[in-house]
C-alpha cells in the first residue's frame, strides 16, 4: 500500500451534489439488483403463482373471477411487496454499506426517496406490467383492467414507501421478518380498500375519481413524509450497530 | 473560526444501565493523531461511533469547529471519513464499483482517481472482480482505498487495519503520519502496536472513568 495520499486535505462545504448522490443511489440499487436477479424474480413468481392458483383453488367460473379478480391481483401484489420488504436494507446493513450511506453528506431523506423509487421500479413495476396478461386470465374486461393498473400505479408506491419505514426500523433486529409483516399490514389496509374500491366502482359503471383522488392524496402524503421517517428510522438502526 | 476540528465535552454514555464513560473530554485539532485505547468492552467502538455522529445515545456536547454536530451534520459528514468494523464493501459489486460509488456520494467521480486509489491500496489487477471473490484482507483494502480518495480533514478509523498483512499496516501507519503532517486529524483504535510517534492516547478504563 502506498504511504502517501494523492489527495490533499481540504474542507468541503457539504450538502452539495445531492442530485449526483441521488443518481448514484439509484444506479447502485439497480446494479446490485441486476447482479442478484434471483431476488427480483422471487416476488414476481410469487405474484403470478397466487393469481394463477386462485381460480384453481376456488372457482374457475368467469363470473366469479370477474368479480374477485381485481381483489386477488391487489392482494397478491400487496403480499409480494410485503415479503420483499425484508430484503430492502438487510444486505446493506450486514456489509456496512448502510452506515457509509447514512454518513454521506447529502440529506438522507432525499437519498431514501431515490432509493425507494429505484426499488419500486425494479420490484413492483414488473408486477404491474404483468397485470394486463393476468387480467385476461381472470376474464377481466379491458376497461376494468385499465383501472386496475391505474390504481396499482398510484397505490403500490405508497406500499413501498410506508413499508420502507418498517424495513428501516427493523433492519437491525434478527429474525424481524414476521414482525415487519405484522407492523406493516394495518397500514396497508386503507390502500387496499381504496385500490380495490376504485376497480369495483369502475366495474359497476360508477365514477372512480373519488377513490383515485384519495389514493393520490395518500401517495402525495407518503412521498413527502415517508422519506423523513425512513431517514430517521435508518439513523436509529445504524446507531445500534 | 477556531482551529479545533472536533471537540467532545463531558461525554457520558451508558450501556445496559452501567456507565461506559463519563466526563470524557477530547479535543482534536489539525495535525492530531489520537488513539483510543482500553480493554475489550471499555467502549472504544461506542466512543468512535458517538464521535462520528452515528450514535446519538449520549449526554454531553459534540462540536465540529465550534458548532454542535447535530446542527451542522451535512458539513460535518462532508469532512469526515469513518471506517467501522464492517467495511461497507458490497460483495456483489466489483472493487472498482464499490469505490467509485463511495466517491460519487461525496464528490464528482473521477475513474482515473479511483483506479489510482485501488492501485495504491495494492489491488492492481483486482479492480473488476466482485468483492465476494476477494479475500478478507483484500476486501478490507477496498475499504481502505477510500483513504487515498479522501480529502476529509478528520478520519475516524475503528480497527481499520484488521485482516491486512503486517507490511501493509506499516505503510498505512506511514500514510497516517503523512496525513497528520499535512494537517489532517486521525482518531483510531487498534490492537496492533502503533509504530508512530506523537500519538496521543485516550485511555478508557475498565472501571468506567476516562483519564
Amino acid at each position: 500500500m502506498r504511504s502517501e495520499s494523492r489527495v490533499s486535505v481540504h474542507f468541503a462545504a457539504g450538502e452539495e451534489g445531492w442530485l449526483r448522490a441521488a443518481f448514484e443511489t439509484v444506479r447502485r440499487e439497480w446494479l446490485v439488483a441486476f447482479r442478484n436477479r434471483q431476488d427480483l424474480i422471487n416476488p414476481l413468481v410469487f405474484f403470478v403463482l397466487i393469481v394463477s392458483l386462485f381460480p384453481l383453488g376456488v372457482s374457475p367460473e368467469p363470473e366469479f373471477l370477474r368479480q374477485a379478480g381485481p381483489g386477488i391481483i391487489w392482494v397478491a401484489a400487496l403480499l409480494a411487496i410485503l415479503l420483499s420488504l425484508n430484503l430492502l436494507f438487510r444486505n446493506d446493513y450486514a456489509d456496512g454499506h448502510l452506515e457509509q450511506w447514512v454518513l454521506s453528506p447529502q440529506p438522507l431523506a432525499l437519498l431514501a426517496l431515490a432509493r425507494v423509487a429505484a426499488v419500486w421500479v425494479t420490484t413492483v413495476l414488473p408486477l404491474i406490467l404483468l397485470v394486463p396478461v393476468l387480467g385476461v386470465m381472470l376474464h377481466l374486461p379491458a376497461a376494468t383492467g385499465m383501472v386496475l393498473v391505474l390504481t396499482l400505479l398510484a397505490g403500490t408506491p405508497i406500499l413501498v414507501l410506508v413499508g420502507a419505514i418498517g424495513a428501516a426500523l427493523t433492519v437491525s433486529l434478527r429474525g424481524s421478518g414476521v414482525l415487519l409483516v405484522l407492523i406493516m399490514t394495518p397500514f396497508y389496509v386503507p390502500v387496499l380498500i381504496f385500490g380495490t374500491g376504485a376497480v369495483t366502482a369502475a366495474a359497476e359503471g360508477a365514477p372512480i375519481t373519488g377513490h383515485l383522488a384519495l389514493l393520490g392524496a395518500m401517495l402525495s402524503l407518503a412521498v413527502v413524509l415517508a422519506p423523513l421517517a425512513i431517514a430517521g428510522a435508518l439513523r436509529i438502526s445504524v446507531s445500534n450497530g | 473560526m477556531t482551529s479545533t476540528l472536533l471537540e467532545a465535552r463531558q461525554i457520558h454514555c451508558e450501556r445496559d444501565d452501567r456507565p461506559l464513560f463519563s466526563g470524557l473530554e477530547l479535543t482534536v485539532g489539525p495535525g492530531d493523531l489520537w488513539r483510543i485505547a482500553g480493554p475489550n468492552g471499555a467502549g472504544k467502538t461506542t466512543l468512535l461511533r458517538i464521535l462520528a455522529g452515528l450514535n446519538p445515545a449520549f449526554q454531553g456536547e459534540l462540536l465540529w469547529r465550534g458548532e454542535p454536530v447535530h446542527r451542522v451534520r451535512a458539513q460535518y459528514q462532508a469532512n469526515l471519513l469513518f471506517l467501522g468494523h464492517s467495511a461497507g464493501v458490497s460483495p456483489s459489486l466489483t472493487a472498482f464499483e464499490n469505490l467509485a460509488g463511495w466517491q460519487a456520494m461525496r464528490a464528482p467521480t473521477d475513474p482515473e482517481q479511483v483506479m489510482a486509489a485501488l492501485v495504491d491500496a495494492g489491488l492492481a489487477g483486482y479492480e473488476d472482480l466482485p468483492a465476494a471473490q476477494l479475500s478478507a484482507g483484500q476486501q478490507r483494502r477496498v475499504a481502505l482505498a477510500r483513504l487515498y480518495l479522501s480529502s476529509a480533514p478528520l478520519w475516524i478509523l475503528d480497527e481499520a487495519f484488521t485482516a491486512v498483512d503486517r507490511e501493509a499496516v506499516g505503510q498505512l501507519e506511514a500514510l497516517l503520519s503523512n496525513r497528520v503532517r499535512a494537517g489532517g486529524a486521525v482518531i483510531l483504535t487498534t490492537h496492533h502496536p502503533l509504530g508512530l510517534r506523537d500519538v496521543r492516547t485516550l485511555m478508557l478504563e475498565e472501571d468506567h472513568d476516562a483519564v
